[in-house]
């Protein structure tokens, strides 16, 4: 009978393979679709009508630079202090990156355990919340004193912040698998694991990477917020602490320039959440996909 | 083609046997009441019926979704376990494709194999020989967002056929979509069906398709869900275009169409 199955990729025989949607390979140029680069372009372009204004109304109204550098001057001081910037730099990536990797790794899995058990879900959520709504500068200086390590401390408050869009996020996604998906999957036999890994984490994972892109920038807040809290209390350690180091100096060059490197830095993990989220998504998921009409 | 209710298939021949079987759900609708209906084996049997009527929640009591609140289905002859529940060899294809969105076809199709534990190899290969008997050779490594709604539904029919089940149970698969990719699937599905002779339960609102698909057709009504006929449909397969167009078609759909309205109107 083989014989008489229909032809699936002959063009224009008038099957419903004709019906297909209609999909956009666009031009490239330095490999960025031509499209997007108005996207690129646009804000560039304000950026840099910006800081032009900026600096020009240094200049003319000579505001003196302990109140308000001008963007080159910036600049400048950003190139010439980089020995010392980029080492504090490296000590907040750190804590922001070992903050995220933990927000994730707790964050999924205690969702998946929460999905597992709803009374499990419905006796800890609550405390997520409030682990959450608890303003981290609030509770920074009693974790520095409790837990002594000044590096430990910093996690912990980061991770704090990081964690819940993580666990809240892939909540929402493993609870949303197609139902007739689950029905079917009991059809066949599958065991818990089974239905976790081939359906409920597959089908969470664009909730989950919606949580990565808060959570990336959420880290970094969080790490620069608790070396605030422990800065001001004489403990050194990375960026944010420079800055305060370079208020009480009245370098206020410095502390743009420290304050220009975090702003990047989280550009930066946005830009890379994004990309990740985009690789994973791009081949099935409506938000990565482009249409022609 | 007769009007008389008749449940004469006998039971040792009967693949699922359905005695008085009601479903009341939380809320209390009673959706479906003293439901007794035998499924023989390779038979084509439609569930014929306005919405409402509990056909679908017939099926999915078949499929084992949902237990029935009193009754009992039985499997005569298929292997139970250890607690005594049948060992279900069936494929279900859902009103939508139920395709997983993240999967290529090939893996959409393999995946009932791969909750078997079926080594992967091989379940590519019986994945991929079943998604060219549903005439989509070529189409393995698409993405169902690709594929066009006909296509979806035919990847659903073959993932559902993968396992080779005794029994495929179908709820109103092709109700979505336009009518020449309709008479193109049940054509196709014809063809299976006289291929690998499962037993298929076929649910649909349409007179027009179940006399054109079945051997037999159960009538229900709404409110509370209850089977009002069961017709024979003693026309000869092959079943094609021809077949469609021709007097005797006519008749029977005239005929299955006077049953329904009466089954409503009563």
């Amino acid at each position: 009978m083989s014989d008489s199955v229909l032809p699936a990729s002959v063009p224009h025989d008038g099957t419903d393979a004709e019906a297909r949607p209609v999909f956009v390979t666009e031009r490239r140029v330095l490999g960025i679709p031509v499209s997007t680069w108005p996207s690129i372009l646009a804000p560039v372009a304000i950026g840099c009508l910006a800081l032009a204004a900026w600096e020009a109304i240094v200049r003319i109204k000579g505001i003196p630079s302990y109140i308000l550098p001008g963007p080159l001057l910036i600049a400048q001081t950003l190139v010439a202090d980089w020995g010392t910037l980029s080492g504090a730099l490296w000590i907040t990536l750190r804590i922001t990156f070992a903050a995220l990797i933990a927000a994730v790794t707790v964050g999924v899995a205690l969702a998946v355990v929460f999905t597992q058990s709803k009374w499990l879900e419905k006796s800890l959520f609550p405390y997520a919340v409030v682990l959450q709504v608890t303003p981290v500068v609030s509770i920074a200086p009693l974790i520095i004193i409790w837990v002594g390590d000044i590096n430990l401390s910093l996690l912990i408050c980061a991770w704090i912040v990081a964690f819940f869009p993580i666990l809240s996020n892939t909540i929402l996604g493993l609870n949303s698998a197609d139902h007739n998906l689950v029905n079917l999957f009991q059809l066949y036999g599958a065991t818990r694991w089974q239905t976790m890994r081939y359906l409920k984490l597959p089908a969470a994972l664009p909730y989950f990477l919606g949580g990565l892109k808060i959570s990336g920038g959420l880290a970094l807040i969080g790490a620069v917020v608790a070396e605030f809290v422990a800065g001001s209390g004489g403990s050194a350690s990375g960026l944010a602490y420079r800055i305060l180091e370079a208020s009480y100096q009245l370098k206020i060059p410095r502390m743009f320039a420290a304050l220009v490197m975090i702003s990047m830095t989280g550009v930066a993990i946005f830009l890379a959440t994004s990309f990740v989220a985009h690789l994973l998504l791009r081949r099935w998921h409506e938000s990565a996909v482009k249409r022609e009409n | 083609m007769s009007a008389e209710p008749s449940f004469a298939a006998p039971a040792s021949r009967a693949l699922v046997s359905i005695r008085r079987v009601s479903k009341q759900f939380a809320n209390g609708t009673l959706a479906v009441r003293d439901v007794d209906l035998d499924l023989a084996q390779g038979e084509f049997v439609s569930l014929l019926g306005p919405s409402g009527c509990g056909k679908s929640t017939l099926l999915r009591m078949i499929a084992g979704l949902g237990a029935p609140s009193a009754g009992t289905i039985d499997w005569p002859t298929a292997v139970h376990d250890a607690d005594g529940r049948p060992q279900r060899d069936l494929g279900f294809v859902f009103q939508d494709p139920t395709l997983m969105p993240w999967a290529t076809a090939l893996a959409n199709v393999t995946m009932p194999l791969v909750l078997k534990r079926m080594n992967r190899r091989e379940a590519d290969e019986r994945a991929a020989e079943m998604l060219a008997l549903v005439g989509l050779k070529g189409f393995e490594k698409a993405y169902p967002r690709e594929l066009s709604g006909g296509m979806k539904m035919r990847v659903s029919i073959a993932r559902a056929l993968v396992t080779h089940p005794s029994i495929l149970l179908m709820d109103e698969p092709f109700a979505a979509l336009d009518e020449i990719t309709r008479h193109r699937l049940n054509d196709d599905l014809l063809r299976l069906w006289a291929d690998q002779r499962f037993t298929a339960v076929f649910v649909t609102h349409s007179v027009f398709e179940s006399v054109y698909l079945s051997q037999r057709i159960v009538v229900m009504a709404a409110r509370p869900g209850r089977v009002m006929a069961d017709l024979t449909v003693d026309a000869a397969y092959p079943r094609d275009d021809l077949f469609r167009t021709s007097a005797e078609y006519a008749h029977l759909c005239r005929v299955a169409s006077e049953t329904l309205k009466k089954a409503i109107a009563l």
